[in-house]
């Protein structure tokens, strides 16, 4: 196979192209619903060995040709993380989906209460950090040209030539693919399709060289075990610090660097694919490492004295004639550092895009100058800025020159992103990190990287020489390879310890002595507990907007059914079939009425903002909604008293139907007992007449129950006479006649009509009390005093029954009591004795009289009422006593 | 010798009545009118036949009757309960409580004659 320069061109081109293809399918199926298998394990696997860069391919065998087995760290590193450590890996991806995370620097800042300042210095430590690294791969992919066309007719490429052209393809291609439309999610099908085949190419590159050297110089595995004994590299050169220093820097920078986070997480489709990945990518990165070792040997031993090592997987091949493997390991290492390339440069556009021009545009405009639609400056932004940043990334290249060990440069951006780990794990672990407090620790540590770290690496030209022996000004302690007077350490260790340790120190103490403002102590609650309580209300902090989430939105606001039947109406409208219209800003309007009428306008607006236009809620919607909350738990208050009035209106209907019911049971109880009443003489009078009127009845017998039954009528009579009074003076419909009199001929008429001398009951009275000059309706007065009389001939139970009638006055009252000598009224009675058909128990049996109904003492009660007056049980009289108490004159009113 | 029936009953002329039809048709006649007694009376006397009356001082007819009922020595005696209150769940309470007969006041003298008799087994 002949190899020219131009050969080299068209087949770098011819792979680019197939490239293109493979992203280009690749989104077309995503975009047409069709891309499930674009979303396996598998190829998220694939695509994390974006971590395997030019630097890997390359540099790894340089590494091991300089330092033996120490370039197994930056294996052993990403392999523990994802083995060991794959529950944070999980945690970050919980939270970047929960959270609509587009980037690490979003990351972090929406961590932090969604500050701007976080999300521009994440940013700017990224860009240094990264900017070199890009520079290496296009140093590599120069390098490799140059290396191929040594010694070719066409003369030896031109590398800064290579490295323009190689830059501006690579910013096409990205802008292509990475920034054709703003998608909420930022995840790339066609990106991550033509990385998951890069990697593929890489490896099979690698493993193809590894197998030529190992079977086709070294002699199989056994020569190159001699060889690798006889290598003069030491093996486990270096301390132990070191391997752990570097194993955990290139875990940290794993989790930290921007294309990793892009890859790991805000690619990711489904949390579960980092089960296979725990396995599978520690595999492929074994199966990278595998061949590194014989690689180097065998290039040593074979190559020229004074070879670049890091050019041996390409260079071996060359030099032993084999021109097609040389291709394949050209595509190799050129897919590595393109698959990096265009993945750091999204990340880092991404980023600089939303973290730096936006916010810069933003604060440039006022408020009623922001149009609606911040897509077009977004898309603009992020291209420039994938541009700006491959420029850089050029420019670095261009400064640096090719001097610089590949290996040396990676570990250097390894520092410089690592400063965001104790930001990235303080966020998501401890809810008491504090926007200051990350502020202070990214900002102390990517300070210190600089000065230890990434500025002595352009030379003395930037830190002079005196610098670095006295520290600037003649600042001992300042010294950027002894700070503090921390001498004798490895450059890049002493860089990494002295950064974390004074980042992590400044974050953890800043964030201890300050006080998170509310929406930082809420996302940082939302973060650390992410698994606990999936908050959806907060899922959005991103631009543009996918039609699912809106479904989502609508179905959690709307409720399922509804929110489908929207949908799928708006779909069908658009000729779609299923639930998943095209976004279009018609129906983004009625979505946000239909939101609008469950949560209120402001809400739905913000709602629906969020999701299509992207970052954070504005104060002004913040306030709104804020507002209508306001308005929603005044209403639902004014509810609240509503339903505790009616509360209180059922309470009063319920109180009230007891009442009914109780006085339906009352009336039931009393037209019982009025039947009982009357049945009971009415027995009597049938019985005898119906004896009367048989023959055979001595004249005696039939005389005495004659009389019988003219009592019994006398008694019905009584008791209908009394039930009409007791119920016209419960109607209070009674009409009193006022009249003059004396106490004295009251008291007479009543023992008169009662009967009492033939009762046989004796009366004492005393005539001076009763000389009391009264004005009432001395009927009525009367009548309450032949009932107690009566009561007393009836029911005194004394041998010689006696009725003591006194009188007081008190006041303006007349006091009368009436008391006899019996054994009165047992207590539990006397409560009941003024209810109506209150006869008494173990009243004298086998008297011909017949007793009463039981209304008297009801009916006296009512006649005091109307009298202005009482009458009540006197207690300690010895018999059965009552006193009743009336103004001496009625009141006129009372007429 | 006489049978002798026993008249739980405290109105006056009610009793009067009952006693004279009852012991012209040649009934010994006992009467009792207290409630609170009333079973006692009914253990102690033995009568073939029992007229109780739903209401009365102390402890109501019903009361009496479940008593009665409750004690092996009266459970099997004759009861023909009367009562002035008329109504048909009175007329369910005593057929329940294990009245052997029901009749609502005013009566027909000779219906309770003709009940007491047969109550007796005549």
């Amino acid at each position: 196979m002949i190899l020219t320069f131009n050969t080299l061109v068209a087949v770098s081109l011819g792979y680019v192209a197939m490239l293109f293809a493979v992203a280009f399918a690749a989104d077309r199926r995503a975009r047409a619903g069709r891309g499930g298998w674009l979303r396996s394990p598998l190829i998220y696997t694939l695509s994390l060995s974006i971590y395997c860069t030019a630097w890997t391919f390359y540099g790894a065998v340089g590494y091991a040709a300089r330092s033996g087995l120490e370039y197994l760290t930056i294996y052993l590193g990403p392999s523990l993380v994802m083995v060991g450590w794959w529950w944070v890996v999980r945690k970050l991806v919980r939270i970047g989906r929960a959270q609509r995370i587009t980037s690490i620097a979003d990351l972090v800042s929406s961590r932090f209460g969604k500050s701007v300042p976080i999300g521009a210095l994440v940013t700017l430590i990224a860009v240094a950090g990264v900017t070199p690294y890009i520079a290496l791969q296009l140093q590599s992919i120069s390098l490799t040209f140059a290396a191929f066309t040594e010694g070719l007719e066409g003369g030896r490429a031109d590398v800064d030539f290579v490295a323009l052209w190689t830059a501006i393809g690579l910013a096409v291609f990205t802008i292509l693919f990475g920034t054709r439309n703003l998608d909420p999610s930022e995840r790339h099908h066609g990106i991550v399709m033509a990385v998951a085949v890069e990697a593929v190419v890489k490896l099979f590159a690698l493993l193809a060289v590894g197998v030529f050297v190992v079977w086709g110089l070294g002699g199989g595995v056994g020569g190159i075990l001699d060889r690798i004994d006889r290598a003069p590299i030491p093996m486990w050169q270096g301390n132990g610090g070191r391997w752990v220093g570097l194993t955990f820097l290139s875990a940290a920078a794993f989790l930290t660097l921007p294309r990793m986070f892009h890859v790991l997480v805000v690619e990711n489709d489904d949390d579960r694919h980092l089960a296979v990945a725990s396995w599978a990518f520690p595999l492929y990165v074994l199966l990278m490492s595998l061949f590194v070792v014989p690689i180097a040997v065998v290039g040593l031993d074979r190559l020229p004295e004074g070879s670049n090592p890091d050019l041996f997987v390409l260079a071996l091949p060359i030099s032993e004639g084999h021109g097609g493997l040389a291709l394949l390991a050209f595509l190799g290492g050129f897919s590595s550092a393109t698959s990096m390339v265009i993945v750091a440069t999204i990340a880092l556009a991404t980023m600089v895009s939303n973290h730096i021009v936006a916010p810069l545009w933003l604060s440039t405009r006022r408020p009623d100058q922001v149009s609606r639609d911040l897509r077009g400056t977004i898309l603009l932004a992020r291209r420039a800025s994938v541009g700006g940043v491959l420029s850089l990334g050029y420019v670095y290249f261009q400064i640096t020159g090719s001097g610089v060990a590949l290996s040396s440069i990676g570990l250097i951006a390894f520092a410089g992103v690592a400063q965001i780990l104790p930001a990235l794990l303080g966020g998501v672990f401890w809810r008491g990190g504090t926007a200051k407090g990350a502020g202070a620790g990214l900002a102390i540590g990517a300070t210190v990287w600089a000065w230890t770290l990434f500025l002595p690496s352009f030379g003395l030209a930037v830190i002079p020489a005196t610098v670095l022996e006295n520290g600037p000004y003649g600042l001992d302690w300042l010294r950027p390879r002894a700070l503090f007077g921390l001498a004798g350490l490895d450059p890049l260790l002493h860089a990494v310890i002295w950064s974390l340790l004074l980042n992590a120190t400044a974050f953890t103490l800043v964030s201890l002595l300050t006080f998170p403002k509310p929406l930082e102590r809420l996302q940082g609650a939302q973060f650390v507990n992410v698994f606990e309580r999936a908050q959806p209300g907060r899922a959005w902090s991103r631009s543009g907007a996918e039609v699912e989430d809106l479904l989502v939105l609508a179905q959690r606001v709307l409720g399922t059914e509804a929110a489908l039947d929207l949908f799928g109406a708006e779909a069908g409208r658009q000729g779609k079939s299923g639930h998943l219209p095209d976004p279009t800003p018609a129906f983004l309007q009625r979505l946000e009425r239909e939101l609008a009428g469950s949560v209120g306008a402001a809400a739905a607006h913000a709602l629906v903002g969020q999701l299509v236009q992207g970052p954070g809620v504005s104060v002004e919607d913040l306030m709104a909604v804020a507002g209508e909350t306001a308005q929603i738990l005044e209403y639902s208050a004014r509810l609240e008293q509503k339903s505790a009035e009616q509360e209180r209106t059922a309470r009063a209907l319920r109180e009230a139907n007891d009442k009914l019911t109780q006085l339906a049971r009352q009336k039931d109880a009393f037209l019982s007992r009025i039947s009982h009443e009357l049945r009971t003489p009415m027995t009597a009078i049938r019985s005898f007449s119906s004896l009367l009127a048989e023959d055979g009845l001595s004249p005696l017998e039939a005389q005495r129950f004659a009389r019988i039954v003219e009592a019994e009528a006398q008694r019905m009579t009584r008791l209908l006479d009394d039930l009409l009074d007791l119920s016209v003076l419960r109607d209070g419909q009674v009409s009193l006649k006022r009249q003059h009199g004396l106490l004295a001929d009251v008291i007479d008429r009543a023992l008169l009509s009662a009967g009492v001398a033939r009762a046989g009951l004796r009366v004492l009275r005393d005539p001076g009390q009763e000389a009391v000059a009264i004005s009432t309706d001395l009927d009525r007065l009367a009548q309450v005093f032949i009932n107690l009389a009566s009561n007393a001939a009836k029911y005194c139970d004394a041998d010689r029954p006696e009725l003591r009638i006194s009188v007081h006055r008190r006041g303006g009252q007349v006091i009368v009591d009436f008391a006899d000598n019996g054994s009165g009224i047992p207590v539990p009675e006397r409560e009941v004795i003024f209810e109506s058909f209150a006869r008494l128990s173990g009243r004298r049996s086998g008297r011909p009289e017949p007793s009463g109904a039981g209304l008297g003492l009801a009916i006296c009660r009512e006649v005091m009422a109307r009298l202005g007056g009482s009458i009540a049980y006197l207690p300690g009289q010895g018999g059965a006593a009552f006193r009743v108490a009336f103004p001496q004159g009625l009141a006129a009113a009372a007429e | 010798m006489a049978r002798r029936v026993l008249l739980i009953e405290d109105e006056p002329n009610i009793i009067e009545a009952l006693s004279f039809i009852l012991t012209r048709d040649g009934w010994t006649v006992h009467t009792h009118a207290d409630g609170l007694t009333a079973a006692a009376r009914v253990k102690a006397g033995s009568p073939e036949v029992v007229v109780l009356d739903a209401m009365l001082p102390g402890r109501s007819g019903f009361d009496i009757l479940r008593d009665l009922r409750a004690d092996p020595a009266t459970a099997q005696v004759p009861v023909l309960m009367l009562t002035a209150r008329g109504q048909e769940k009175d007329r369910e309470l005593a057929l329940r409580l294990g009245a052997t007969e029901f009749m609502t006041k005013p009566f027909a003298n000779a219906e309770v004659v003709a009940e007491v008799r047969r109550l007796a087994g005549g």
